[in-house]
């Protein structure tokens, strides 16, 4: 069981193009034996189709795909120790739960004693005892999800896919699940790669995750990583709300609408965007001995778990927790700390 | 529900009591004791007893029934392979409306037509070989080029139903083709296998100008029989084997159409 520890995953100068669409162009990267991998971006960025290139669902039109030390990228999807949670589930309706976790034993012919304990593993690793002998559509969303994540599983593979595992459950099913998949990963420690558009569920559960836009992967780190600095205008926006100002460099750090601001990383251009999370925002009661700008409240927004500030001049978005009450037209001193605020690239 | 005027509601039962009208005539006709006429006088079996003794009759029965077996069980594999082939392979868009228009060509081209060049066909053919002489063989051929169609198009929905990705699912799963066919699509297809099957089976059986053109002199079918018949002047017996004929499409459309609804389940 402990083979599969030690295979890392190498997607190299990978390119895929449907007629004349460029759905991938050029992907390098790497994923490591056993972290949980995330792959990050807005419908059509080419993120499923890389998870079905992975899985062998789909011919790369160049570039190849390396596991181990093994080049598989001809290799076809029933050849290859990989598999996949589909993002409709894809259970086959025919035949019983224990029969459908037991298929892809069944199918590499495996020895009767052999298949019986792993399926009966697999049901008790997702708690699916009282199901096994029903039929796929006398389940709910979150059952069938868990079934096939067992029948994934069982085969013990080297990487499992998860496309898009999340969206057909609700809101609250969905928290569980991010949890019980991060759990399940940590347990196993297979290499998990999960395709999403949700940046929650990626900040929940990956060790690391790769930002996907127009068919290429824009920033690649952990969850900390890609969301305090962020390294253009998309990631930052993809991940959540984000301060935008527009800047000129200067020494020391950036000229904007509301002044100067020291920074702790010059960037390298003369004049574009810096960054600010609204929870990174600091409110005070006197000036800031730096970077402080003096603002009024034009709207707040109670939120439950904290307020949302809106601020001129700059049109700012500050968190605050919900204890601490502003009103419309309040003036507050708040402070971009120079560590929080980032420069963005391109 | 909307509520549909008086007019429209008379309209259709009147539509559906004229299609049917010929038929219940038929049928109480052949449960009458009197010989001719509309005039009821007795209910009786006889003449379904009658069909029995009619050497004739059951002649044609029984080159019917063959024809419509072998006919529909050769349709149906190549019908079958013929739907996986044209919505599983990656045709382009231009080759697969094309594939579209020739499956749909079949089913709306008039009998008569297919009948004609039919009989040209074997007309060249026989040239070859003796084979193809006016007979069972080329009734045969000529039923499974229509029926082919039919199971294609009702196989094809229901691989339209099953979607690609259980396929996928099974790929990934380990299994080769040949498993996959066995455990994954064949289950799954068998509903609309078995309804495209029964189609092409009433189709074979009630088919009048096809056989009229191909058959020769030992392969009458019942409709060809029933024509026959009918201008020597109608009996009792032709009413009640015409009944019969009636019957058994009733029973295989209704089967056939609760087959191609059964869920994927």
């Amino acid at each position: 069981m402990d083979t599969h520890k030690d295979k890392n995953l190498t997607i190299k100068n990978m390119v895929k193009t449907f007629g004349k669409v460029e759905v991938l162009k050029t992907v390098n990267q790497e994923v490591r034996a056993g972290e949980f991998f995330t792959l990050l971006g807005p419908s059509g960025c080419g993120k499923t189709t890389l998870l079905r290139i992975i899985a062998g669902l789909e011919i790369p039109t160049s570039g190849s795909v390396i596991l181990g030390n093994d080049d598989i990228t001809s290799l076809p999807a029933n050849k290859r120790h990989v598999n996949m949670v589909f993002q409709s589930y894809a259970l086959f309706p025919h035949l019983t739960i224990y029969e459908n976790i037991a298929f892809g034993l069944r199918s590499r012919k495996i020895n009767a004693d052999e298949i019986k304990r792993r399926v009966n593993e697999g049901i008790e690793m997702l708690r699916l005892e009282t199901l096994k002998d029903r039929m796929p559509d006398q389940l709910s969303g979150g059952q069938k999800q868990r079934v096939s994540l067992a029948r994934a599983l069982v085969n013990e593979p080297d990487i499992l896919l998860l496309d898009e595992p999340m969206s057909a459950l609700d809101a609250k099913l969905r928290a569980q699940v991010q949890e019980e998949l991060r759990r399940l990963q940590r347990k196993l420690g297979t290499t998990f790669i999960m395709v999403t558009h949700d940046q929650d569920e990626a900040l929940v559960c990956s060790d690391r995750i790769a930002v996907m836009n127009e068919g290429q992967i824009v920033q690649c780190g952990t969850p900390e990583e890609v969301y305090d600095y962020p390294c253009n205008k998309f990631v930052a926006e993809f991940l959540g709300a984000a301060n935008m100002l527009k800047a000129k460099r200067v020494d020391g750090g950036v000229e904007t609408e509301l002044g100067f601001f020291a920074l702790d990383k010059i960037p390298d251009w003369n004049e574009g965007l810096v960054t600010i999370r609204p929870e990174w925002v600091k409110i005070s009661e006197n000036k800031p001995d730096h970077n402080g700008v003096l603002a009024t409240v034009e709207d707040s927004v109670y939120r439950g778990t904290n307020f949302d500030l809106f601020l001129s001049p700059g049109n700012l978005r500050v968190r605050t927790s919900s204890y601490k009450h502003f009103r419309t037209g309040d003036k507050i001193w708040i402070e971009l700390t120079a560590s929080d605020l980032v420069a963005l690239g391109d | 529900m909307r509520k549909s005027h008086p007019i429209i509601k008379a309209l259709a039962l009147f539509t559906v009591w004229f299609l049917y009208l010929p038929l219940l005539g038929v049928a109480v006709c052949s449960v009458n004791t009197a010989k001719g006429g509309w005039v009821w006088k007795g209910f009786t079996l006889d003449w379904y007893f009658k069909l029995l003794d009619n050497e004739w009759i059951l002649n044609s029965a029984w080159n019917t029934l063959e024809l419509a077996v072998v006919s529909t069980a050769i349709a149906t594999l190549l019908g079958t392979i013929l739907a996986i082939g044209i919505s599983r392979f990656p045709w382009g868009r231009k080759t697969n409306s094309f594939l579209n228009t020739m499956l749909n060509i079949p089913v709306v081209i008039p009998d008569i037509i297919m009948a004609g060049s039919l009989v040209v066909v074997f007309g060249i053919l026989r040239e070859v070989s003796s084979i193809f002489d006016m007979g069972m063989i080329d009734m045969i051929i000529g039923h499974v080029t229509f029926q082919i169609a039919f199971v294609a198009l009702v196989v094809r929905s229901r691989l339209a139903l099953i979607g690609q990705d259980v396929e996928e699912a099974g790929r990934d799963l380990f299994a080769s083709n040949w498993y996959l066919m066995r455990k994954v699509m064949l289950p799954l297809m068998m509903p609309g296998i078995v309804a495209g099957a029964m189609l092409a089976f009433t189709l074979s059986l009630d088919d009048f100008v096809l056989s009229f053109f191909l058959s020769g002199p030992d392969s009458q079918t019942l409709p060809l029989f029933i024509y026959a018949a009918v201008r020597r002047g109608v009996t009792p017996e032709i009413h009640a084997l015409s009944t019969l004929v009636v019957l058994i499409t009733v029973i295989l459309v209704v089967g056939a159409e609760r087959f191609s609804k059964k869920e994927i389940a």
